[in-house]
Parts: C-alpha cells; sequence; structure tokens
C-alpha cells in the first residue's frame, strides 16, 4: 500500500466512525454556524470601512 | 548531552501612517514614542554585531551582508528586549528565554509593547497621521518582512547536519503554525495562484541555505553570529516562519523546533526523515495547498505530504522525549504540553480542521474569510477578504480580528503586562533586563552580550554575557540585594 493509499484509507475509516454520531454532528454544526455568524456580525462592525482604500494603501517596504 | 535550548523572537512589525506617510519616521516615532515614556534611554552597542558572518565558514560570495543601520532609534527594555528601527520596520527582539512557553510570553509582551508605544506615538499626531502597526510579514503586494526564531545549538553539531534535519521540519510545519495568507503575491504563485495559503511567508523563500535575509531568502539562513562564546555555541537564525497571532502556535512552532534541535544534538541524523529534493518548491507548494493533498519527492525518491513529515517529526520528538526527557527544552509538563499541542493540531488539520480553530492561525483565519465570502457572496480575491488578513494582525485592540476569534491563551493579561516590565529570570536576560531597570543612568550600552557601565568615575566599564544561560535570577539575584549601586556591581563582578 503507498502512503497516499494509508492516508486515504485512515480518512475513510474515520469518516464512517463519524457517521454514527450523525445527529450529534449535525447539532455542532448548527452550533458552530451560529457562533461563526455573530462573529461576522462583529467584525462587519470592526472591519476598516474602505476595504479597497485600506489594501491599496498598505504598502511596505521589504524587510528581512 | 543537548545544550539548554536558549530561544526567543524577533518580530518587523507592518507600520502605516505618520505625519509625512513614511515608514522610516513612523518606526522611529513608535520606538522614540517608547523610550520616551521613561522606560529606557540607554542605547543599543554595535560592537559584537557581526550579521555579514556566514556559518558555512564562507565570507562573501556575491552575497550582501545585511546593512546596520547605527542612526536610526535603537533601545534596549527593561525587560531585557531590544525595541529599534530595522529596515523601515519597528521591531521588537524579545529577549533570551529558557522554555518556548517563556518566549511565547515574551512574544506577547512585544505585541503590548507595540500597542503602547502605538499609543504615545498616536497622542502627538493628527487623526490622519496616526500610526497603526500590523504583527504579520507582507502587504500582499510581493514586499515582506520577517519574524525571526532564534535556537542556542550546540557548535560541536555540523552545520551541514543541521540543515539536513531541519529542512524537513521547516518546509513543513506551516501545516500546524502556518498564519495563513489570501491569495499571494510574488511570480513564484503565479502558476499555482492560489486563493489561499497555508503560509504568509513561504512563497518569498528562493534557496535552501544562504546568507540573505532581504533578497534571495533561504530556507536555512546561515548567519552565524552567536552573540555568545562562538568556540561552543552557535545561534541558528530561523528566518522562513510567520507571525502568529495565536500564542499556541508560536509555543508549538518554538517547541517542536527546540525538541527537533535537541534530538539532532543527543542522537544525530540517523532518525531524521530524508529532505525533499527540491526545498524550496516544497515549501512553496505545501503552502499553495491548504487541501494538504499535495505531495513531494525526498532525496530517496519517496513521496510524502507535509502532513506525513510532520507526522513523521512528531514521532521521532515524540520517541526522543521518552530516551532523553526533554530537558533541554523545558521541564517535563512543558514538554508535554508541546507535544500534546503539536499532535493535536496536526491531526486536526487533516480530520476536523473546525476543532483546532482555536489554535492553528491559517484555520481560524481561513474560517471568518471564508464565511465572510460565503455570506456576501464574494470572489475569491474580494479586497474585503484581504482586508480581514490584514486586520487578522492589527495591533489595535479595538480593530484587531485575531482577538476576536477565539484563539485560546497561553498567558493570562496580569501575566503579560508583567512581562512587559520584567525580564525572564532564567537566562542572562535577567542580568540585562534588571541592570537597565535599576541602573538607567550608568549604562551607557547595552547589546545581547555586554552591558557598559559609566559609573561616575574612572574608564567605561564593559561587562561580558557571554554565556546566555548565565546571569539568571539564581545566579546574580544576590549580586543585585548586595550592591545596590552601578559602582559596588561592577566592582563585585570586576572583584
Amino acid at each position: 500500500m503507498t502512503e497516499q493509499e494509508r492516508i486515504q484509507k485512515q480518512r475513510t475509516e474515520r469518516t464512517r466512525d463519524d457517521d454514527v454520531d450523525v445527529t450529534v454532528t449535525a447539532k455542532k454544526g448548527e452550533q458552530l454556524k451560529g457562533e461563526l455568524d455573530e462573529l461576522l456580525d462583529e467584525i462587519d462592525s470592526v472591519l476598516e470601512e474602505n476595504a479597497e482604500e485600506f489594501v491599496r494603501n498598505y504598502v511596505q517596504k521589504g524587510g528581512q | 548531552m543537548a545544550i539548554a535550548k536558549i530561544l526567543g523572537i524577533e518580530t518587523e512589525y507592518g507600520v502605516v501612517g505618520g505625519p509625512d506617510f513614511d515608514p522610516t519616521t513612523a518606526s522611529s516615532l513608535i520606538v522614540n514614542a517608547y523610550a520616551q515614556q521613561g522606560r529606557t534611554r540607554i542605547s543599543w552597542d554595535f560592537n559584537d554585531e557581526s550579521p555579514g558572518t556566514d556559518a558555512r565558514g564562507i565570507v562573501g560570495n556575491g552575497a550582501l551582508a545585511p546593512m546596520i543601520e547605527t542612526h536610526l532609534a535603537n533601545t534596549v527594555l527593561t525587560n531585557g528586549a531590544r525595541l529599534y528601527v530595522d529596515h523601515a520596520h519597528p521591531e521588537y527582539s524579545a529577549p533570551e528565554c529558557a522554555t518556548p512557553q517563556e518566549a511565547t510570553l515574551w512574544d506577547q509582551a512585544g505585541e503590548e509593547v507595540m500597542r503602547r508605544a502605538q499609543l504615545v506615538a498616536n497622542e502627538s499626531l493628527a487623526p490622519e497621521h496616526a500610526i497603526a502597526l500590523y504583527k504579520n510579514n507582507s502587504d500582499g503586494k510581493g514586499n515582506s518582512y520577517g519574524t525571526h526564531e532564534n535556537y542556542l545549538v550546540d557548535r560541536a553539531v555540523d552545520f551541514a547536519a543541521v540543515v539536513r534535519a531541519m529542512v524537513p521540519h521547516f518546509v513543513s510545519r506551516q501545516v500546524v503554525v502556518g498564519a495563513g495568507k489570501v491569495g499571494s503575491e510574488t511570480p513564484f504563485a503565479a502558476a499555482a495562484d492560489p486563493s489561499y495559503q497555508l503560509s504568509a511567508r513561504a512563497e518569498f523563500f528562493e534557496e535552501v541555505v544562504g546568507l540573505e535575509t532581504t533578497l534571495k531568502r533561504p530556507i536555512i539562513n546561515t548567519r552565524d553570529e552567536p552573540h555568545c562564546d562562538a568556540e561552543r555555541f552557535r545561534r541558528l537564525h530561523v528566518i522562513c516562519g510567520d507571525a502568529n497571532m495565536s500564542p499556541v502556535a508560536t509555543m508549538v512552532k518554538l517547541g517542536s523546533t527546540a525538541l527537533l534541535l535537541a534530538a539532532l544534538e543527543d542522537d544525530g541524523l540517523k532518525d531524521f526523515p530524508s529532505p525533499p529534493a527540491r526545498p524550496v518548491r516544497a515549501i512553496r507548494d505545501f503552502s499553495f495547498d491548504p487541501s494538504l493533498r499535495t505531495t513531494v519527492e525526498d532525496e530517496d525518491g519517496r513521496r510524502r505530504g507535509a502532513w506525513d513529515y510532520q507526522d513523521e517529526l512528531w514521532s521521532l520528538a515524540d520517541r526522543y522525549v521518552s530516551r532523553h526527557g526533554g530537558a533541554a527544552v523545558a521541564g517535563v509538563d512543558e514538554v508535554r504540553d508541546i507535544l500534546v499541542a503539536w499532535r493535536e493540531m496536526l491531526d486536526g488539520v487533516r480530520d476536523d480542521p473546525e476543532s483546532v480553530a482555536d489554535r492553528v492561525d491559517w484555520v481560524a483565519k481561513r474560517r471568518i474569510v471564508e464565511g465572510y465570502r460565503e455570506r456576501y457572496g464574494l470572489g475569491a480575491r474580494d479586497a474585503k477578504l484581504r482586508a480581514i488578513d490584514l486586520q487578522y494582525h492589527d495591533v489595535r485592540r479595538d480593530k484587531s480580528l485575531a482577538l476576536r476569534v477565539g484563539l485560546r491563551a497561553t498567558h493570562d493579561e496580569e501575566t503579560v503586562r508583567r512581562a512587559v516590565a520584567e525580564a525572564p529570570t532564567s537566562t542572562r536576560a535577567f542580568f540585562r533586563g534588571e541592570c537597565v531597570r535599576r541602573f538607567p543612568d550608568s549604562i551607557v550600552s547595552a547589546n545581547w552580550d555586554s552591558l557598559v557601565f559609566d559609573v561616575g568615575h574612572g574608564p567605561l566599564q564593559r561587562i561580558p554575557m557571554m554565556d546566555p544561560t548565565r546571569g539568571t535570577q539564581g545566579l546574580v539575584g544576590p549580586l543585585f540585594r548586595d550592591n545596590p549601586t552601578a559602582g559596588a556591581l561592577v566592582d563585585a563582578l570586576n572583584g
């Protein structure tokens, strides 16, 4: 078995294990999505207003 | 026996704003603002600086020795750090620390130093000239600046062995400690054209080994400037790392590298994996593929991904600790914490990235970049996403995104505040910091391996500190207690 196949096999096995807890995973997924939504709201409130200008004006001299 | 892995991080911060929008002026204002807060007026002593000396024993070879800019703001702090202007950036060089966890703390103290310096500097500037600082590594336009790690290495280890042992780690560790980056900015990334990378810094590397740090950057830097006894020690100057916002990532970056260096010193090269046949291609190609599927061929013709290299190197470090205990790197508990965190982050990035979004910077950043892109249906190269990338690294508390994504802390705020003022007690940084704190008016200049005193009579007196493991609180604490003046201290040391 090649290294790639071995990793693929490990990945597949793990996926199968996870299927057992499919309900828990779904619930956890919803919770994570809720948390991310809140975080994105917060990012909206602190993100530099003119992103294009901010990114364009961020110019550095090279260092080490 | 592996020698103590004394270590520390030096960080060039990105800088915008200032009275004339010139980065050198803004950087000088930052350094001077901090110095003029009464914390220090002691200048840096360049006597022992020789950044052009090459670890391979050759000098020149068409390479440019780095320039030392003596005319710019340059000072030493009571916590043993150096704060100065380097290449149009304010730079904080953390004091020498004894363990990865300590070095992580004094790296965070550096962020706080920059935060305070910025507040003070901006008090005297009009709002439209306010200076903002970023703990990152590039401007998205092809200009990069460094976050360098330094490790004390036994001079007895052949430099070629250091290169062979460490190249696999330096090209692959970005899987767990990469800071992430939206898009790319060098010609080397043009063909792959990644919309997101593991590492901010990887695409800037052009050589495997070399003396340069600003042009044709090498994965292994050969600057042989130990800032200590060169007969016994080498300072490995690692320039290929990213500026981490996640403290756990900083600890794992330092801890994994220190453990592998200790393993090399104790057991030699035999257990290290074969390096990639083309290391420069490897560090870039790994960075360009956050799916972690990319594999490269090693010198023996075997293919591996970055994850596989890290898996092997973790096992090597784990076996080393089982056999030797890891005391050269840290105490038993800390070494265990490093190995556990490294393993969890490694498994997490493969199996469930969300589970390590509180420790792995590239995962934390990608989570908000992708979330934002999906929410507003933006293109992969939208300026908003690049703005998120920049602002992830913003030093200001009210602007920083890294402070909002739920990164796990390694130290509480009170401990970080103490580390802003106080030096580590475990290395010669204690002696330096304590002298600066107690006798600021008697110290003419300072650098990594000496202090110059003017005690008011007689000639200036240089106190050498050639061993970074000495000058600790345990060794010199009683000297400070028994000698309350600079004159008495110098007499006692000369006695």
